[in-house]
């Protein structure tokens, strides 16, 4: 019984001590590996195929040097890696780079202290860089005033069209070209046999920020809280949006057009066939192309014939890369190598390729066309065509407004009330433009401003 | 524990040096953060707290002038009567029905508490799929019954969708206890009364229902928290509390405006007020109801 027990107890002894040494040479070989080369932390919000693809352009960087490990680490959605940072930061212990949502913009600008603009860091690190190397719309949307870049431009897309092709030639029509035209074409979509004409995604995205820039209109004073924080008002209940709105709430009743609900939750309703027309970000390119059992085409985003400056030209949405404060002082060489790395050709030739974003830098757009690889999907120049439209006026270099999120959720909320029936589009513009303007007040307050 | 009992402890520390890891813990994971909130309701800081200025009541009367918060005190309420009523009486239905039955106690009563085992999140997506616009099973039932379902666009659907769901996962939770409650009912009573010449259903409103009093109280005071605090994933998943605000109820509020929209003065103003008013509820329940509860 006790030799047993002493058995056991002598088998459970070599087994501790033996988990222990494996423990300690694995520290020891990791410390070691950690002591040549400095550790760099990217936090993304890149999940599945995406994630893997930063990891390859990781990968290769660093193979490319011997100095740095640049380690992307998956920290969830947008949201959550936004709140992961904020929480990283308040402890004092910030990641090296993290990528924030374009609606995290403004957030993350007014928060001075809390990271180092890109064109400082690689001013100071004496890399040759300017914001002329990136596709205009994709810079104005993450430049200061005086046109540097604060961030730097990574996963961009815009809204495009996706149109089902065969019951595009079984109603002998083609994409619509102004909201005009979508009328027509909607209904002679429904005549010859599809149940809806068009279905959208993001509705605050792109029916009303992406619609705003791409007809040259205003969306808020301030050239869209580019110029100012403090008093900054929402134009979004003039005119043309409520026509506008106005407008999808008639087709709603009619069949032209169906919400699928908010976000990508209405693509579904494009890739089973039942509404011949989706509205969404150029980037649902890959899962739209998964999921559709129809041949479809890749169209720009109509405009209002009726408004002069249309159409002007959309920016980006998606996400950009900060460079926190506060890190030790040897890792902002090895961060500068990283972006240096991440705006040449090659990465983001191979980026645009494997996810259907847009190239952000001309270097990587020059690298596809040799490439060939316009020719080979002629539907991805559609979001470049949309954001080189035009170079961007002061107000369509984008929209910087505090508490986006938020202010996007309330406009989603008015809208679903206009498709429903239960308001007319200018109360609903009306109240959201109000809830809006308080939000963009208690942000400059909060901000003390 | 006799009171009167002098103390059976050697040392008069030796209590305390016991009790101190569990309030140790408590002070560090419960006491403190909820002081951390309480603060926190006053001021009104950037996410990145780089600028943090004291707001006296200013989060609270933003509150209370925001159209949408009184709405979603609406919202909350119908969910919780709802859900509360649908899932507690349909619980107590198949826990009665299933007693009744000769053979078979154990296969529909695993079937019965399967629904629980789901987690809320897996059972949102589940639903989401069956119900999802044009595309679901679910759907295209509804479609050929002639319904236009479309929860994205309609806020009644949603709210019904929401409330189903979430009965559907508490049914389960429900019915476990009303099973163990009507097996604490003596079998001496409902003889006594067969024997007097009453039926079965007024049996069970005269004997079982009164007797089961106590469990009937305890699972209206769970039900109601459970729909108060800890029905923000489904909503998060199902309808993000939409369309138009139709199922934003006040914690998913306080989730959207703490974490999504880093306001977090107004997140701590929030859940102060969750707080409170579980509070009360609570108290009117005991005050209230427990005087109609006859425990044995």
């Amino acid at each position: 019984m006790q030799s047993f027990g002493q058995k056991a107890l002598n088998r459970r002894t070599v087994g501790i001590v033996g988990g222990l040494l494996a423990f300690s040479t694995l520290f020891g070989a990791h410390s070691a590996y950690a002591a040549d080369r400095i550790q760099i932390q990217f936090w993304n919000a890149m999940s599945g195929k995406l994630g893997e693809t930063v990891q390859h352009l990781a990968d290769e960087f660093n193979q490319s040097q011997s100095r740095y490990t640049v380690k992307p680490v998956f920290k969830g959605t947008y949201k959550q890696t936004m709140l992961s940072t904020i929480a990283a930061f308040r402890a004092h212990n910030p990641p090296d780079i993290v990528q924030i949502f374009d609606v995290g913009t403004a957030t993350m600008m007014s928060a001075k202290g809390a990271y180092i603009p890109v064109y400082e860091l690689m001013k100071k690190e004496q890399i040759p860089f300017s914001t002329r190397q990136f596709i205009p719309a994709a810079a104005s949307y993450y430049s200061n005033t005086r046109g540097h870049l604060v961030s730097l431009p990574f996963n961009s897309s815009t809204p495009v069209i996706f149109y089902n092709k065969a019951l595009f030639a079984k109603a002998g029509v083609q994409p619509p070209k102004t909201w005009a035209e979508m009328g027509a074409v909607g209904q002679k979509l429904r005549a010859t046999g599809a149940a809806c004409g068009f279905t959208t995604g993001w509705p605050a995205w792109v029916q009303l920020e992406q619609f705003s820039l791409w007809n040259g209109l205003h969306y808020a004073t301030h050239d869209n809280g580019y110029k100012a924080i403090k008093g900054v008002k929402l134009l979004i209940n003039e005119k043309p949006y409520v026509e506008h709105l106005a407008r999808l709430g008639a087709w709603s009743k009619s069949g032209v057009f169906e919400y699928g609900g908010p976000e990508n939750k209405s693509r579904p309703l494009f890739v089973s066939g039942h509404c011949a027309m989706y509205m969404g970000s150029s980037a649902s390119y890959a899962a739209i192309k998964g999921g559709a059992q129809f041949p479809f085409g890749i169209a720009p985003m109509p405009y209002d014939a009726r408004l002069s400056g249309a159409p002007q030209n959309t920016v980006v949405g998606g996400a950009s890369l900060w460079v926190m404060k506060g890190l030790p002082a040897s890792h902002y060489a090895g961060i500068a190598a990283f972006l240096k790395f991440m705006m040449s050709g090659k990465a983001q030739a191979y980026w645009a390729s494997h996810t259907g974003y847009v190239p952000v830098t001309l270097a990587g757009f020059e690298q596809l066309k040799r490439e060939g690889f316009y020719q080979k999907q002629p539907g991805a120049m559609v979001a470049i065509d949309e954001l080189s439209n035009k170079p961007p006026r002061a107000w369509t270099m984008g929209i910087r407004l505090g508490y986006m999120p938020q202010l996007r959720q309330i406009e989603r909320n008015e809208m679903e009330a206009v498709f429903a029936g239960h308001k007319s589009a200018q109360a609903a513009l009306d109240d959201a433009a109000r809830q809006g303007d308080k939000l963009l007040a208690q942000f400059a307050a909060s901000v003390g401003q | 524990m006799r009171s009167n009992d002098s103390s059976p402890f050697p040392q008069r520390w030796l209590p305390y040096l016991l009790l101190a890891p569990q309030l140790v813990i408590t002070l560090v994971f419960f006491v403190w953060p909820t002081y951390d909130a309480l603060s926190g309701a006053f001021y009104q800081s950037s996410p990145f707290g780089l600028g943090t200025h004291f707001a006296g009541l200013a989060n609270f009367t933003a509150l209370f002038t925001d159209p949408n918060y009184l709405h979603a005190f609406g919202v909350t309420a119908l969910y919780a009567v709802a859900t509360t009523l649908a899932s507690m009486g349909l619980g107590l239905l198949l826990a009665v029905l299933t007693e009744g039955l000769l053979r078979g106690h154990t296969l529909f009563r695993t079937l019965f508490i399967w629904p629980y085992a789901v987690a809320p999140a897996i059972a949102g997506a589940l639903w989401m799929f069956m119900f999802a616009p044009q595309v679901g099973p679910g759907t295209r039932l509804l479609i050929a019954l002639g319904i236009h379902w479309n929860y994205t666009l309609h806020g009644h659907q949603a709210m019904l969708l929401v409330i189903a769901l979430t009965a559907w996962q508490q049914i389960a939770y429900n019915f476990l206890f009303f099973t163990a409650g009507l097996q604490g009912i003596p079998a001496s009573l409902l003889e006594a009364a067969a024997l007097d010449g009453s039926g079965p259903i007024r049996r069970f409103w005269d004997v079982t229902f009164p007797l089961l009093a106590p469990t009937t109280f305890f699972l209206l005071v769970m039900n109601t928290l459970y729909v108060f605090f800890d029905t923000f994933g489904v909503i998060q998943i199902v309808t993000q509390g939409g369309p138009a605000n139709a199922t934003t109820t006040l914690v998913y509020k306080l989730y959207e405006d703490g974490f999504q929209n880093l306001n977090l003065g107004s997140a701590a103003a929030q859940s102060i007020i969750l707080m409170t008013l579980v509070g009360l509820l609570t108290v009117f329940q005991f005050r209230y109801l427990d005087r109609k509860v006859h425990y044995q």
